[in-house]
């Protein structure tokens, strides 16, 4: 019986963490879809808050740039990332200063990571835009690449590149047709969820913009907008955002099979 | 193939990309805290400790004292929530906990932004918690619920919880159960079994949470600009104000550099917490 009740309290817990955690993102995804845009009533099912999303030429241009850094740094997070990964996993015995220079993208907070950027940026009379962003978004991303590859690894049949080798295949032979290959699937995963942290990014993006709207983000120009208040638009918009994380983190796991990321 | 230079040479360019963007601004920020700050703004390169003593000025270091009681209570907040959410996840059927433990994490991997405005939407003055209040009859002034710094510990710890579900959650899954029915056979109650048994066996989760939650709340500036007002200032916003509008960035670096040495010291004792419990563990029988 005693047990019968510990699993009750275990099924409670879970239930008020959860509704902990999903009540507040629910209600702004039903409040996305409100016709009259206000939480006070509920006034018929509505896309319209989406179509304003789309004449408006901020968001649009905010979306545009947040593209162009997400698939570059992702694109350059990827390779940097997956080499990395394979190095360290070939020498095994790596020093603790190595191992921590790489966590440490992933636990620095943002803000120093972001003044530091921007001090070294300015000192250095370096024009900022989104180039700036992105090689700036390229350090967190291809540490989690990294993590997630080296996980693939751990479980990783090294006696293959030994019969590759023996076969007569040079190093970048064997890297590209073998080794490569058969850790695709954590490095796309590792990629998508490079591209979401880049998508959602922030801070870093906020201080490497330098001046002027030219190369503002999506999150800029959302933390722009929260700023005056809430409106059905931003409902929206933090819809699609989060629709998007939640994709690419879910096509992640899909490929990656067995661990999550940040396990 | 593990004793040549190819393995260094494929670690190369990251290794590089990490160097000139994270290490070497890092330490530019480390020398940058000793400059002192020139008459319009920019930086005179003549060396004083100046920065770092405005640091421990009382009038900054009370900011600073604010900011990590905040990020303590939302890590302790964070790391009890968490711990049981954890604990129960481990109690259900073992194919449903990989289900249960990614909806756990998922909110984590969406925007820090949008989580956090979602509160604003939930306790704004026209938001859905008044409404309720008004449906049910409630027809008072309520008091504020935004822009206090309860709503600030709120926001982090709604958007740290998931780091530790998953922190936790590791030890506890790793956790052998004839170990706790051993206890429980020698006549242990539950609740015992928990004190000396579980939870010592699992406190490296806790440690991990815990440190990662304080020093992720410590230096934030999202949650403090955007739930506690215009007015509310943590240690982030103060970093943030000098370098984009007070343009002392001297006095910001050293902020920086004391965030950064928090965070080391930290980080050093939670790797102490983890080889005591590894090493405790053959022990523990004694």
């Amino acid at each position: 019986m005693a047990d019968r009740n510990t699993f009750r309290l275990m099924l409670l817990i879970l239930g008020l963490v959860f509704a902990f955690l999903y009540i507040p993102i629910s209600v702004l995804v039903g409040l996305s879809f409100n016709e009259g845009g206000l939480p006070t009533a509920w006034t018929g099912f509505s896309v319209k808050w989406y179509g304003s999303l789309l004449e408006d030429a901020d968001i649009l241009k905010a979306a545009g740039n947040t593209l162009i850094v997400a698939v570059s740094s992702t694109i350059l997070a990827t390779i940097l990332g997956t080499l990395l990964a394979v190095g360290v996993e070939i020498r095994r015995r790596n020093g603790k200063w190595l191992e921590t220079i790489i966590f440490a993208p992933m636990i620095i907070p943002d803000i120093v990571l972001a003044i530091a950027l921007l001090s070294m940026f300015s000192l250095l009379n370096i024009k900022m835009g989104l180039h700036t962003i992105t090689v700036s978004h390229v350090v967190f991303n291809l540490a989690f690449v990294c993590a997630v590859v080296r996980a693939r690894l751990k479980s990783f049949d090294w006696s293959i590149v030994e019969a590759s080798a023996d076969l007569g295949a040079s190093t970048m032979i064997t890297l590209y047709r073998v080794v490569i290959p058969v850790l695709m699937p954590a490095i796309v995963a590792g990629g998508l969820l490079a591209f979401t942290l880049s998508v959602d990014e922030f801070i870093i993006a906020f201080f490497t913009a330098g001046a002027g709207r030219s190369s503002i983000t999506l999150p800029m120009q959302i933390f722009a907008m929260i700023r005056f208040g809430v409106t059905p638009e931003i409902n929206a918009l933090a819809t699609i955002v989060i629709s998007v994380s939640v994709v690419a983190l879910a096509l992640s796991q899909r490929l990656n099979k067995g661990g999550l990321p940040g396990q | 193939m593990t004793t040549d230079r190819r393995p260094l040479l494929l670690m190369t360019p990251a290794l590089l990309w990490l160097t000139a963007l994270m290490v070497i601004p890092c330490a530019l920020i480390l020398v940058l805290a000793f400059f002192r700050r020139g008459i319009y703004g920019g930086i005179e390169y003549t060396w004083t400790l100046e920065n770092l003593a405005l640091v421990f000025d009382p009038l900054y270091f009370r900011i600073f004292l604010k900011s990590a009681g905040i990020a303590g209570l939302s890590a302790a907040i964070a790391c009890v929530l968490g711990y049981a959410a954890a604990y129960a996840i481990a109690a259900m059927p073992r194919r449903r906990q990989p289900t249960l433990l990614f909806f756990a994490v998922l909110p984590f991997w969406s925007n820090y932004l949008v989580r956090t405005y979602a509160w604003i939407v939930l306790l704004n003055r026209e938001g859905l918690i008044v409404n309720i209040a008004r449906w049910l009859g409630y027809n008072g002034e309520l008091p504020s619920m935004l822009y206090t710094e309860q709503t600030v510990i709120v926001g982090l710890v709604y958007n740290y919880l998931p780091f530790v579900i998953l922190a936790c959650y590791a030890p506890l899954s790793r956790m052998n159960p004839e170990v706790t029915e051993a206890s429980r056979d020698l006549g242990a109650s539950a609740w015992t079994t928990f004190r000396r048994i579980t939870l010592p066996m699992t406190v490296p989760g806790i440690a991990t949470g815990f440190v990662f939650v304080f020093v992720l709340s410590i230096g934030n500036f999202v949650t403090p600009a955007l739930l506690g007002g215009g007015q509310f200032q943590m240690i982030g916003n103060l970093v943030y104000a000098q370098f984009l509008t007070a343009n002392d960035w001297p006095f910001g670096a050293a902020l920086s550099m004391v965030l950064i040495l928090v965070m080391l010291g930290l980080l050093m004792a939670q790797a102490v917490v983890a080889e005591r419990a590894s090493n405790g563990k053959g022990q523990s029988d004694g």
